[in-house]
């Protein structure tokens, strides 16, 4: 905890958990995502279900897909935006197993078709944690850099990676690696200190065993 | 030394003979890379943004509820008639805190001070003051001990309703807008952590009830209350008095008062006010209107 953390974030209100950690959920997704999401799924639970409406949580999860900061004052009207931005978005409540009460699973498509499952939960004063990632359990802030490397696992990945990495002259702040079953599919989060350009993801991309690259570049 | 007790910060500024916002501001800058210019340029950002966060007010608007809004114009013209007990300055404090706290319940930018739901306490009292004349500077460094005192009671206790109830959103907004009310008229060091340790002392106990689980009832009205009790205790340390017990031992009780709390007490929206039968009806409806 640090004196910006006890006064501040500046933030549209009415709460720092079910707003503006909420319009984060829907902003680090759009990141991860990459380009405009055109279609968005979002299932809320917990608090989040009970209490989202009167909060605007639905509508501040809408608002940070079309790109907006937590303290944007549009928040409030993100549903007639997304219209005009040209995405369809749909609510609905539900239980998820073994998460935080404030909890959303979106499920997201750009204008491309590409897909992205998110689970995420805000923890509170506006921190958020990123839980799920195309199903595989994930467990980083959206506070930092981050790149997210979808590979086959298998040996090798993750040094192919790092030396990418060393070579672009990026600093790792924290790694993890996360799969759904031995040799299957697995999700490497990589937090890092400098912006991750797009030519490093393209490599990437074209690596062997890499399915998928996503950068999430903080703004501020 | 991490800022983790109120009375090491004020020993500190007594042995270094340094003004306490300072003590405050240079321990932070050993807890991370950034610069004095960031941090000072960031504050500013921030009482930036809690000046301006009333400035979208309209009286005739109401939350998505329906609960909240209109309340701080209708103390506002009351004050205008000359019909309320209490001086212009009291006055002016209750119509901020309702207007920033009405702000928020509808959707307007504002500071989280400490959170969404007490970020009416620092402006209620710290607005008004800027309207006299007070020096801008002044301001920021006495948010430095705002933003210090809050952090020890983060560290010792909890600033989450969730956790401890409302003490620990509006009590500690309370307390650290009384310290900063003590530093901004020339208080030692232990004036203000007396001033801090009495806002909390008078609010201890209080719950987190929120009607139908949303931060309008009773939120909004409670930061008036803890932005009147930030006024009483600052003027109470720098008279002199001093609270029996010291503010970090306050700080103390109250996490173990919030701990033994019963969970319909710490933001469910399952007890006292919300339990109420007026406080049932209105989550039935909203729940059945959603």
């Amino acid at each position: 905890m640090r004196l910006f953390d006890v006064i501040g974030p500046i933030m549209t209100g009415p709460s720092s958990s079910h707003t503006a950690g909420a319009a984060k959920i829907g902003l680090v997704t759009r990141a991860m995502l990459g380009g405009e999401p055109v279609k968005a799924d979002i299932l809320l639970h917990g608090s989040f279900a009970k209490t989202g409406r009167g909060h605007g949580t639905d509508r501040a999860i809408v608002a940070g897909l079309l790109g907006m900061l937590p303290d944007d004052p549009r928040i409030p009207d993100s549903f007639a935006l997304a219209e005009q931005a040209g995405l369809a978005f749909s609510f609905t409540t539900g239980t998820l197993k073994n998460v935080h009460p404030n909890t959303a699973a979106l499920s997201v498509e750009n204008a491309d078709g590409e897909r992205l499952e998110v689970v995420a939960s805000s923890l509170g004063g506006g921190r958020i944690q990123i839980c799920r990632v195309d199903g595989i359990e994930t467990g980083f802030s959206g506070g930092c850099n981050t790149l997210i490397v979808h590979n086959e696992d298998k040996p090798g990945c993750a040094a192919l990676v790092t030396a990418l990495l060393a070579r672009f002259g990026l600093n790792i702040a924290t790694m993890q690696l996360c799969r759904n079953f031995p040799g299957g599919y697995a999700v490497m989060v990589i937090e890092c200190d400098q912006f991750i350009p797009a030519d490093l993801a393209e490599e990437l991309e074209r690596a062997d065993g890499v399915a998928r690259v996503t950068r999430l570049n903080l703004d501020v | 030394m991490a800022i983790d007790s109120i009375a090491a910060l004020v020993q500190e500024a007594e042995r270094t003979a340094l003004p306490l916002w300072e003590v405050i501001l240079r321990e932070d800058l050993k807890e991370g890379q950034g610069t004095r210019e960031d941090s000072l340029r960031q504050m500013k950002r921030l009482w930036d943004a809690m000046k301006a966060s009333g400035d979208a007010y309209r009286p005739q608007e109401r939350s998505h509820s329906g609960l909240a809004g209109g309340d701080s114009a209708k103390v506002s013209a009351a004050m205008e008639n000359g019909a309320l007990y209490g001086g212009r300055f009291f006055q002016e404090v209750i119509v901020e805190a309702l207007k920033v706290s009405e702000c928020n319940a509808c959707m307007k930018r504002i500071v989280a001070a400490p959170t969404a739901g007490s970020c009416g306490v620092l402006p209620a009292v710290l607005l008004p003051l800027l309207r006299r004349g007070e020096d801008e500077e002044a301001l920021l460094r006495a948010l430095y001990v705002a933003a210090g005192f809050g952090e020890v009671i983060a560290s010792r206790a909890s600033i989450s309703g969730a956790e401890g109830g409302c003490q620990a959103e509006v009590g500690a907004a309370s307390a650290m807008a009384a310290a900063a009310l003590a530093d901004l008229r020339g208080g030692s060091p232990a004036m203000c952590a007396n001033a801090c340790a009495l806002a909390l002392s008078n609010l201890m106990g209080l719950v987190c009830d929120p009607v139908a689980g949303l931060v309008e009832v009773p939120c909004i009205h409670r930061n008036v209350v803890g932005a009147v009790n930030a006024l009483s205790c600052a003027d109470m340390a720098l008279a002199g008095v001093e609270c029996r017990i010291p503010a970090d031992e306050v700080i103390d009780a109250m996490a173990q008062v919030g701990a033994a709390m019963d969970d319909s007490l710490r933001e469910t929206g399952a007890g006292g006010l919300a339990a109420t039968p007026t406080g049932k009806a209105i989550a039935e409806r909203l729940a059945s209107e959603s």
